[in-house]
């Protein structure tokens, strides 16, 4: 028996150490929210937090994390609320096909954790290890920049769609969305 | 039943409506749309049959409950089908609610066909009493409900969504004006209310959902024009977005059964070859192995858990037959498809694609004439969730759980595998984490049914990254030779295209522009690859090869590549818009910087046109995209903020695709396994991306694919424009830009003035 702590929640589990966290939190425990995509830490789909810091469980044997800390998507939440970056994941409609997103979403919180205002370089530096082969990555930087703290600083992406209806008179603009 | 009423098959599909449980109105419409892919047309009883079939429910209390037939992907479809069903009704937005079917009715009309057939229950109850009535004629037919083609919302929208809400809203004025004995004319329509003006009567629409359940339904019920939408056109958040950020959403692969097993497996290197023997004892001694299951041309291991059953596949030594194509190689393959071109056209043999006036006689006496030669590599599809399905076999009763872009062929493929009547097999369709065409085939269900069935056991089969890389569907390899020739004004008067093999749609090597000779053609060029729709399917190869070659033709006419690209559409002004608008939003005449270049490419696709300018910087060797501004008619966008999603997302394909993408053949096998060796642009590397919708007002065009073929020629032409250089064959990665721009031959841009819009 081994038992680890996710979640804030001790759980005891049957398992071989060697075996990836990864396979242990969706096959054990049932937490399926963390995504399998590649096994070999290229894709961050599978991105969970030791300690608070992001790590990619799909190479991380369930061994290594014995007596600390791990945080799943289930668990990212503040008591039953959204995490303020599941939220600005929402209102940036973030997610297309979503599998990715677990971990994105993980990539992020952590990130904002330690550096409450990223720059660009800083994003990109903490979240070019997620894949998002839906490519949503303008409005992932979007939502960082939305819970960054000061909130001052200019959104690069601007969210830029322009409607316009033709007319006799040609192409007018008639709003953004 | 008897209290179901119906319509006729009409111009815009079958109408029936029913009062169910409580005084509910139940109105639904089975529509048959055009043409559908071949291979999948199998599965209808008969041609022009039933494809979509679509349910709206007014409740007592009323809540407009509407089901929506097409699977998610991330298309976000189903909320701009709703979107479309509640203008149409005139529906409160926020009293529409979707049938969150449980995991096991998850697509309605597939779910209520089959619950016909089988007289079971597994529709959802308020539907019984129209199932069993009206629908009695048209649910044999209620198979085909696949997700492709772009064609959520402009076929089933378009056809089911809004016809059943218009047909639903004229029922309950009926019903209001026979009650309050007023002129049905004088009865207006809002938020979900019925409100007669000059009376001061209202009521809500629930008051008279029983109702209008008496009257027959309109057989063409009038849709609103695009100045009367109220919802369609409007920003409303995706309806499948929360369970997705937080983890709760349930993809194929996160199906658990009680007793279910993990299977892994490794199939047949060369795609062809079967397996002639394999020592499974090394692997069957391994922790928590259950069986070794020897399939025609895989391997698998089932075990207590997934990680275990990889592992023992790593013991597997399985021996495979020998195929002709185990020396083949990505040059043996592009050689034999230069080959079939050139002796298509030594022996005249030339299959006909497009002819317009004489291209040969044109090129003959022309005064100048520039060839060159196009090629693009096979390419995986690469979706996040790696290929999975769950079958479970209990008393002669088969049920599968993934993620299916053609839930109907899964069903008819695994019980032709089985050998049991497709009756008997239940798909439970779950969103899908990624799609792009991959998930449309039927290869991973059908080995998952196989294993089950040899196990004994439910088992979930889940490929590995390595396997999904090296036996997908991909995207064809092809090779494309031009030739344009020129009259003494430097006018391009010929066109002519060749190129190997010829998909779907039958329009994608055809350009827009008016070219007075034209000839297209191709030959059929077999390989051993499989080959399967690709995010655009033909555009996505073609789009680069006619708006690259046509950027040489500008440079060869000495004119600006917009400049003439906008010359040669003057009778198709919704093609002119679009182009003028992604110019001019892409400041194309502003001065570019040393090292930096733009690129432009048009291409319509799936009833959209797509003009996509590319602003690159080449320095170092390297290229970096600055920038990627994007217009679309789509016709009329009803959700903008998807379209806009969906045409970044189409451009970050494409850009991975034309950056990147290449799946390598030697000796008969795919050589890349994983994203180390398929890379993908990754949060570094996106450019932003600059969507600007035109609202023209023609008929609506799909918006899940036309975003991703305009990007890799617009990559291309910047790349020239910056630095001379010429990409004609992709990936971008394989050229080397260690070059000094000086050394190559200088772009001729001529800065040209813009047009007034519109004009």
């Amino acid at each position: 028996m081994i038992e680890i702590r996710i979640n804030g929640e001790v759980r005891q589990i049957d398992v071989d150490p060697a075996t990836p966290l990864l396979w242990v939190l969706r096959e054990n425990l049932g937490l399926t929210g963390t995504k399998y995509g590649c096994g070999i830490a290229q894709c961050g789909a599978c991105t969970v937090h030791l300690n608070g810091a992001a790590i990619r469980s799909c190479i991380t044997p369930v061994s290594a994390v014995l007596g600390a800390d791990v945080t799943t998507i289930e668990g990212v939440g503040l008591n039953g609320e959204r995490h303020p970056v599941q939220q600005a994941w929402i209102e940036e409609q973030v997610p297309q096909c979503g599998y990715c997103q677990s971990g994105q979403v993980m990539s992020a919180v952590a990130l904002l954790a330690a550096n409450p205002s990223p720059d660009d370089a800083a994003i990109d530096a903490a979240m070019s290890g997620n894949l998002c082969r839906c490519g949503m990555y303008g409005r992932i930087r979007r939502a960082i920049k939305r819970v960054s703290q000061p909130v001052a600083e200019p959104i690069s992406e601007p969210a830029a769609v322009s409607i316009y209806e033709p007319s006799i008179a040609g192409l007018k603009e008639v709003k953004h969305v | 039943m008897s209290d179901s009423k119906a319509g006729k098959w009409t111009r815009r599909g079958f109408i029936t409506a029913g009062v169910v449980a409580g005084g509910a109105l139940a109105v639904g419409v089975a529509v048959r749309p055009g043409r559908r892919a071949g291979d999948l047309a199998q599965h209808v009883a008969a041609e022009a049959e039933t494809l979509v079939n679509t349910w709206v429910k007014i409740g007592t209390d009323n809540v407009v409950t509407a089901i929506v037939p097409h699977s998610e992907m991330g298309q976000g479809a189903q909320t701009a089908l709703a979107q479309m069903l509640a203008d149409e009704l005139d529906a409160d937005w926020n009293l529409v609610q979707f049938l969150e079917a449980p995991a096991e009715d998850a697509y309605a009309n597939y779910a209520v066909g089959r619950g016909f057939i089988l007289g079971d229950t597994f529709y959802p109850e308020w539907l019984e009493p129209t199932v069993e009535g009206a629908f009695l004629q048209v649910t044999k037919a209620l198979h085909l409900q696949i997700t492709g083609g772009s064609a959520s919302v402009r076929a089933t929208g378009l056809h089911g969504m809004r016809v059943a809400g218009a047909a639903a809203r004229e029922m309950l004025v009926r019903a209001a004006a026979d009650a309050w004995q007023v002129p049905a004319s004088e009865i207006v329509t809002k938020d979900s209310t019925l409100i007669h003006q000059s009376s001061g009567r209202s009521a809500p629409y629930a008051e008279f959902a029983a109702a209008a359940a008496e009257f027959v339904p309109p057989s063409l019920p009038k849709l609103k024009t695009y100045d009367q939408f109220r919802i369609m056109g409007k920003h409303v958040p995706r309806i499948d977005i929360p369970g997705k950020v937080d983890g709760s959403t349930k993809f194929g692969i996160d199906v658990s059964l009680p007793d279910m097993k993990y299977a892994a497996l490794i199939a047949a290197p060369v795609l062809g070859a079967k397996l002639k023997s394999v020592d499974t004892a090394a692997a069957e001694a391994m922790p928590g192995v259950f069986k070794v299951v020897k399939l025609d041309d895989a391997v698998a291991v089932v075990a207590d858990g997934w990680w275990q059953a990889k592992q023992a596949t790593a013991q597997l030594q399985p021996r495979w037959s020998a195929t002709p194509a185990d020396e083949s190689s990505s040059e043996t393959i592009f050689a034999a498809f230069e080959n079939d071109l050139d002796r298509a056209v030594k022996n005249g043999d030339e299959e006909d694609d497009r002819r317009i006036g004489d291209a040969r006689g044109a090129l003959g006496s022309a005064r100048r004439v520039i060839e060159a030669t196009y090629r693009v590599p096979y390419l995986a599809h690469a979706c996040m969730e790696p290929m999975n399905a769950t079958v479970s076999l209990k008393g002669g009763e088969c049920e599968v759980w993934l993620g299916s872009q053609n839930p109907l062929g899964t069903k008819h493929a695994v019980a032709d595998a089985l050998g049991i009547d497709a009756a008997q097999v239940k798909v439970n369709n779950h969103p899908m984490g990624g799609g792009f065409g991959r998930r449309a085939t039927d290869d991973v269900p059908v080995q998952a049914a196989l294993i089950a069935q040899a196990s004994g056991v439910p088992v979930k089969l889940i490929w590995s990254r390595e396997e999904d890389m090296t036996h997908d569907h991909y995207r064809p390899a092809v090779v494309s030779k031009f030739k344009a020739g020129f009259d003494d004004g430097d006018n391009v008067i010929a066109w002519e295209n060749q190129f190997n093999d010829k998909h779907e749609p039958k329009e994608a090597p055809w350009i827009p522009y008016a070219v007075p000779n034209q000839f297209v053609h191709f030959v059929e060029s077999a390989t051993h690859v499989r080959f399967g729709p690709w995010r655009s399917v033909d555009h996505s190869q073609h789009g680069f090869f006619t708006e690259g070659f046509f950027d040489e033709v500008a440079f060869a006419a000495h004119k600006d590549p917009y400049a003439l690209r906008r010359e040669l559409l003057e009778d198709r002004p919704r093609h002119r818009a679009v182009l003028d608008l992604a110019a001019e939003k892409a400041r194309w005449n502003q001065e570019r910087p040393e090292g930096s270049g733009r690129g432009i490419a048009l291409q319509e696709s799936f009833g959209s046109i797509v003009a996509t300018v590319a602003d690159v910087t080449v320095t170092e060797g390297k290229v970096k995209i600055n920038r990627v501004v994007c217009a679309v008619d789509c016709g009329f966008a009803v959700a903008p903020d998807g379209l806009a999603a969906q045409m970044e997302s189409g451009i970050l394909y494409g850009l991975t695709a034309a950056l990147y993408g290449e799946i390598s053949i030697h000796k008969g096998a795919v050589v890349q396994t994983n994203f180390h060796d398929y890379p993908m642009v990754r949060m570094d590397e996106s450019p932003p991306i600059e969507v600007h919708i035109i609202n023209s007002g023609a008929v609506m065009g799909g918006g899940g694919e036309p975003g991703t073929p305009g990007i890799a020629p617009a990559l291309a032409n910047a790349i020239f424009d910056a630095t001379g250089y010429r990409v004609r064959e992709l990936p971008v990665s394989k050229h080397d830009f260690n070059f000094r721009i000086e050394e190559t031959e200088e772009p001729k841009r001529a800065p040209i003035t813009l047009p007034e819009m519109g004009a």
